[in-house]
């Protein structure tokens, strides 16, 4: 039954979803608190850049991408707290800018085509090299390190970024981080799901998971455990059926989103009808004529 | 004694519009001010200044003697911003909200159990433990701003610094929030805060300072000992009653269905606004 774990690749395929499948729900929740749910897609299509350049260098495509998606998501971070450009119109730039600028450097590289880029856009966890692995490894461990490490104050910046200024907290200094950190994941999950379904990956699972919970620390475990799942699960269907891992991976957490909503309705009824009374307003002094 | 806060002259500028025009308070230790003033008038911006969000163009601003731009101790001081700014797209329980608030004292550490006890502490002051693992999704409008006052509370912190902590909350909540305001007194604390009305806090303030176009246009000390009676001060002319027609520049916000009140909640029309106290 256990076939699937006698092939190298897929050891290797399946490590690497494992430390994905954890590592891009952790960082997704900041992003998805904040309301910014598509900077991971404006890291992904600026990462294709990377990706070409490092095919033009002649250097490893995935370090490439971590550089420049890393100096994508801070200049992105950059525009948004200085209020220099609204948020949304910041990230069409991205879009724009990375995709077209993966796609020119990349046939300037010699004997390079878009054809190179596939395994990027697309994903293709089971051509996962061990030099690969390493970098995942790598990668995934200062990711997750930042993003449980710092939770509480990275939660306190997306929750209310002025009251966490004032606490005097380096608020700065953590938005920087975590847009960093957010370029790591996107490179790191390249590999796996592509570039184009990055942001699925690090926002799909925590939706998913905040249909049936209260708390933000319940939230994030249960999002990595639904990151965990289904990347996993999305692997291995993938070896079995033939199909492709990052599409099977992406459309299987759609579904478990599906049925954490149908699941959670009566739990939000019975919630809405508790928190009613609560709700209800208070009669407001209301003007009376003295007598 | 050092004030906790003094504006001497202070001028800002919002978005090259000038918002304060040369202000000046001074907030002594275990005092109560209230800013109060119309839309417009710059008492939002004279807080957001005093914690260091608001750049000073000019003039000075010092917090517990320090400069505010060199001001680094943050957790002498509670903040309580306006409702709106507080917002998420996950979940959070109360218990992770209020815990934000020991983020001064900890920095980049991890909380530990004496932040706990802070924290279990500030819900019970502000009459919330019992709601302390549910969704603050799940709160009334008081509720929350009950929530945020507790997060400020948490740091147990010398100095509160409230933006409008009674806008848009209910009578019940008003009177806890005046009840936890006054357990802070008592255990020492100073305490500046923005209101539209003095309401069920008429009581607690030591000085009044009501500010027009960026400038103090003046000054009631002890508002609670004017009284509640229809009489007007003496320089209450100067700003009421109000033009029959037409929009008043600079006008006091009455809410629809409510009597016309000055700043002060003094009733200027037939109006029961005795409150809770």
């Amino acid at each position: 039954m256990f076939e699937v774990l006698d092939y190298p690749f897929m050891q290797r395929a399946l490590l690497a979803a494992l430390l994905i499948g954890a590592a891009a729900p952790a960082v997704g929740i900041y992003l998805v608190q904040r309301r910014q749910a598509l900077m991971g897609d404006g890291i992904g299509h600026v990462a294709l850049t990377g990706v070409a350049l490092g095919f033009l260098f002649n250097t490893s495509p995935v370090w490439m991408a971590v550089a420049v998606s890393a100096v994508g998501a801070v200049a992105m971070e950059l525009l948004r707290s200085s209020g220099l450009a609204r948020g949304d119109i910041a990230l069409a730039m991205l879009f724009y800018g990375g995709m077209a600028g993966g796609v020119m450097i990349i046939n300037l590289a010699p004997g390079g085509s878009t054809a190179n880029l596939t395994s990027y856009l697309w994903g293709s966890v089971t051509t996962v090299s061990p030099a690969d692995i390493t970098a995942i490894l790598w990668l995934s461990a200062f990711v997750l390190l930042i993003s449980l490490g710092l939770r509480r104050q990275l939660f306190a910046v997306c929750q209310d970024e002025e009251f966490a200024r004032v606490t005097g907290l380096p608020v700065r200094a953590l938005n920087l981080l975590l847009a960093v950190t957010a370029a790591a994941t996107v490179t790191v999950a390249m590999r796996v799901v592509g570039l184009l379904l990055v942001s699925a990956l690090m926002v799909i699972p925590v939706v998913a998971a905040q249909q049936a919970t209260r708390g933000f620390a319940m939230t994030l475990a249960a999002a990595i455990g639904f990151g965990v799942l289904v990347s996993l699960s999305g692997t291995v269907t993938s070896y079995y059926a033939d199909v492709p891992p990052g599409a099977t991976i992406v459309l299987i957490a759609l579904s478990l989103f599906a049925l954490a909503s149908l699941l959670a309705l009566p739990l939000a009824r019975r919630r809405a009808r508790r928190a009613l009374p609560a709700q209800a307003p208070a009669p407001a002094p209301e003007p009376a004529a003295r007598p | 004694m050092e004030p906790v806060i003094s504006l001497t002259g202070v001028t800002a500028e919002l978005g090259g519009r000038p918002v304060l025009r040369g202000v000046d308070l001074t907030v002594r230790p275990g005092e109560v001010v209230a800013l109060l003033g119309a839309n417009g008038s710059g008492k939002s911006t004279a807080v957001r200044a005093t914690v260091g969000q608001v750049p000073v163009s000019g003039g000075e601003l010092r917090m517990f003697g320090t400069a505010v731009h060199r001001f680094r101790d943050w957790r002498r001081l509670g903040y309580v911003p306006q409702r709106s700014t507080a917002t998420g797209g996950v979940p959070a329980t109360l218990r992770e909200v209020v815990s934000a608030g020991r983020l001064a004292r900890r920095g980049l550490r991890p909380l530990g159990r004496a932040d706990r006890a802070a924290v279990d502490r500030a819900l019970d002051l502000v009459g919330l433990a019992d709601r302390a693992g549910d969704s603050v999704d799940a709160l009334s409008g008081g509720q929350h701003q009950r929530v945020l006052i507790a997060r400020a509370l948490a740091g147990e912190p010398e100095l509160l610094v409230l933006d409008e902590p009674l806008a848009g909350v209910d009578l019940a909540s008003q009177a806890i929030l005046a009840d936890t305001l006054r357990a802070q007194l008592d255990r020492g604390a100073t305490v500046l805060l923005v209101l539209h009305e003095l309401g069920p806090l008429r009581q607690l303030i030591d000085r009044a300072v009501v500010l027009a176009h960026g400038r103090v246009e003046r000054v009631v000390e002890r508002p609670g000992d004017v009284g509640d009676g229809v009489a007007p001060l003496p320089e209450e002319s100067a700003c009421h009653p109000p033009p029959a027609n037409g929009p008043r520049p600079g006008g006091w916000e009455v809410p629809p269905g409510r009597g016309p009140h000055d700043p002060l909640g003094r009733a200027v029309g037939p109006t029961l606004q005795t409150g809770i106290l």
